[in-house]
């Protein structure tokens, strides 16, 4: 592979389960050592597409290069050249979580004693150490997550697909698994992820593909996709609720767009950060309004979220609840 | 590594894989020994004095019958360990990894084969102990007739893997099991002489592949006359195996988990 080539380059890609159309051409790419984040709502898509970059499933329709290999024509070399942990854990729940990660290092083609090096060093990293010579049945659900994630890593592979990597995982958990993800990508690994939880794509992506009903409905860096929903906003809290139309005349003047009374604070939209506040307090306390608390609002991936997919994340067709914890 | 060295070695890592989980599994491991002995006790002694076996006492008559029955079902792990596989999702991972194609069914067929000589031998010990002996057998015709009962199992651990990639989850392949393959052995020599039988299933039996199979078997341990039994059982595992394992590879190649 070449520096300048992509390392994940996606271009039409189409897949049909029967009559439902899981991707209808989508196009998207991820520079090598990069970490792209795919997100989007339950049913959108995100899984499919990983099946077919990790050659699982044959695309109807486009084209997929990873690591400079065609998804169809090179798969078996491909194989070598990614690892892979699905959206449910794939352990072997009657082998010690050490024997699953030596099968997986030496079905790598990686030498026994290498392979094992590596297995305690993973499960050390992955804290499972205690649990290592234990059946993984007996692991919790987060301990599976763990495990199956050290088998994708196991290799050291140029390229990488987590989907949901972190679902699941306590908070100690997930830190140690982004600290990790960022270190494979400092050695220069690409890295496809996908998400439900926006503070991680946040975090970790360096470009983020939106992808809704099969569809990319946007694309970006995080600051990007923030900016198209709109940039700084002021959000102002008052001490009576009912200054409100007084504090929004006052502050109409230097908003972007009207303010308004959003869960009782309210909220207006500025241009320029520089200067805002003072200027907020200046207005606001000349027209006699009580100020409790004042800030300015960068938007969250999560604004950038429900205003792209209209619906919102908390509208799940499916009632899958990871999305409502996603954005709760 | 060369491609064809590359399989071996990993359909030895997964050979391995299937055996170790055995520890801790001890109803596996029952299957394999416990219960082929129960079989053996009860035709033994609850059918034994029915069923008459002209010129051998029916103990005679039975072991290889019975051998090759529970030989031909060692492979049924290999049905319930690949749909549990595709169940759990870890048939993905295996199809994400740049190993061999076929060494996820190499590796357990190969692993039942070395499950098949353990019960060889329990059977075999509860055979002698029931009062079993060979009869008129050279140690040639002995190891003959056990190099055939494992390539007969080894026949039979395609069947399964097909069934097993069919099958949904472990209960189904079950099901398939013993609802449409385990009849089939009782309507054979595998325990009572066919002549007993009515006309139509007595037919069927002359036919069935497990008559061809028990009867080459009692004609290498019981010096009964071969006819053309001991080699028409060759091309049947052979036929078996040609025909089942590029379906199971082929199913394997397009079976996806969930
Ligand atoms: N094996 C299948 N058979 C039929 N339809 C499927 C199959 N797999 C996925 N689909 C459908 O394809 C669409 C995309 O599914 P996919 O799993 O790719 O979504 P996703 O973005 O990963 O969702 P989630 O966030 O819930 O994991 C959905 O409408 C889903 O119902
Ligand atoms: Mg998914």
């Amino acid at each position: 592979m070449n520096a300048t080539e992509d390392a994940i380059a996606v271009e039409g890609l189409q897949k049909s389960y029967g009559s439902v159309r899981a991707l209808c051409g989508v196009d998207f790419t991820a520079q090598a050592g990069t970490v792209l984040g795919l997100l989007g709502p339950n049913g959108a898509g995100k899984t499919t597409a990983v099946r077919i970059l990790t050659t699982l499933l044959k695309p109807d329709g486009g084209r997929a290069r990873v690591a400079g290999l065609d998804v169809t024509k090179d798969a078996a070399a491909l194989r070598a050249r990614i690892g892979l942990a699905g959206q449910y854990a794939a352990v072997d729940e009657n082998l010690t979580g050490f024997a699953n990660l030596e099968m997986v290092g030496r079905l790598y083609h990686m030498g026994r004693a290498d392979a094992r090096a590596r297995a305690t060093e993973l499960l050390e990293r992955f804290e499972l150490t205690d649990a290592a010579k234990r059946p993984a049945k007996t692991y919790s659900g987060g301990m599976r997550r763990r495990l199956d994630l050290a088998a994708a890593l196991i290799f050291r592979p140029p390229v990488l697909f987590l989907d949901e990597p972190t679902t699941g995982l306590d908070p100690r958990s997930r830190l140690s698994m982004w600290e990790m993800i960022e270190a494979r990508t400092a050695a220069g690994t690409t890295v496809l992820l996908t998400t439900q939880y926006l503070d991680e794509a946040d975090r970790l992506a360096d470009r983020i593909v939106v992808i809704d009903h099969g569809n990319v409905i946007a694309e970006g860096t995080s600051d990007e996709l923030k900016d198209r929903v709109g940039g700084e906003r002021l959000e102002v809290e008052l001490e009576d609720g009912g200054d409100a139309e007084r504090a929004i005349a006052a502050l109409a003047g230097m908003a972007a767009e009207r303010p308004a009374l959003e869960d009782g604070a309210v909220r207006a939209p500025v241009n320029q950060r520089s200067g805002a506040i003072a200027e907020a307090v200046r207005r606001l306390d000349a027209a006699d309004v009580g100020i409790e608390d004042i800030r300015l609002q960068r938007p969250t991936l999560d604004d950038v979220f429900v205003a792209l997919t209209g619906h919102g994340a908390e509208v799940d067709p499916d009632g899958d609840a990871a999305l409502d914890e996603a954005v709760a | 590594m060369s491609s064809l060295a590359l399989t071996i070695s990993d359909t030895l890592v997964l050979a391995r894989r299937n055996l170790a989980r055995i520890p801790n599994q001890p109803d596996l491991l029952i299957a394999y020994t416990v219960q082929p002995v129960m079989f053996v006790l009860l035709f033994v002694y609850v059918f034994g004095g029915a069923i008459r076996t002209p010129g051998f006492d029916y103990v005679d008559f039975l072991m290889p019958g019975i051998i090759v029955q529970s030989i031909a079902f060692g492979g049924f792990v290999t049905a319930l360990g690949l749909s549990e596989d595709v169940q759990k999702g870890l048939i993905d991972r295996f199809r994400s990894l740049p190993m061999s194609r076929a060494a996820v069914l190499t590796g357990r067929t190969f692993s039942d084969v070395l499950l098949n000589c353990l019960s060889l031998a329990v059977l075999l010990g509860v055979g002698f102990i029931a009062g079993f002996n060979f009869i008129d057998a050279s140690a040639g015709e002995i190891v003959l007739g056990i190099v055939l009962l494992l390539l007969l199992g080894y026949a039979f651990s395609w069947i399964f893997a097909l069934v097993g990639l069919f099958s949904s989850s472990p209960e189904t392949a079950n099901a398939i099991g013993f609802t449409l393959i385990f009849p089939l052995t009782f309507a054979s020599s595998v325990f009572v002489p066919v002549g007993s039988m009515p006309d139509g299933l007595r037919q069927f039996a002359q036919v069935n592949p497990f008559t061809t199979v028990s009867d080459a078997m009692r004609s290498l341990w019981l010096g009964t006359p071969a006819h053309t039994d001991v080699w028409m059982s060759f091309v049947w595992c052979a036929i078996l195996i040609a025909v089942f394992a590029p379906l199971a590879v082929a199913r394997y190649r397009t079976v996806a988990a969930r």
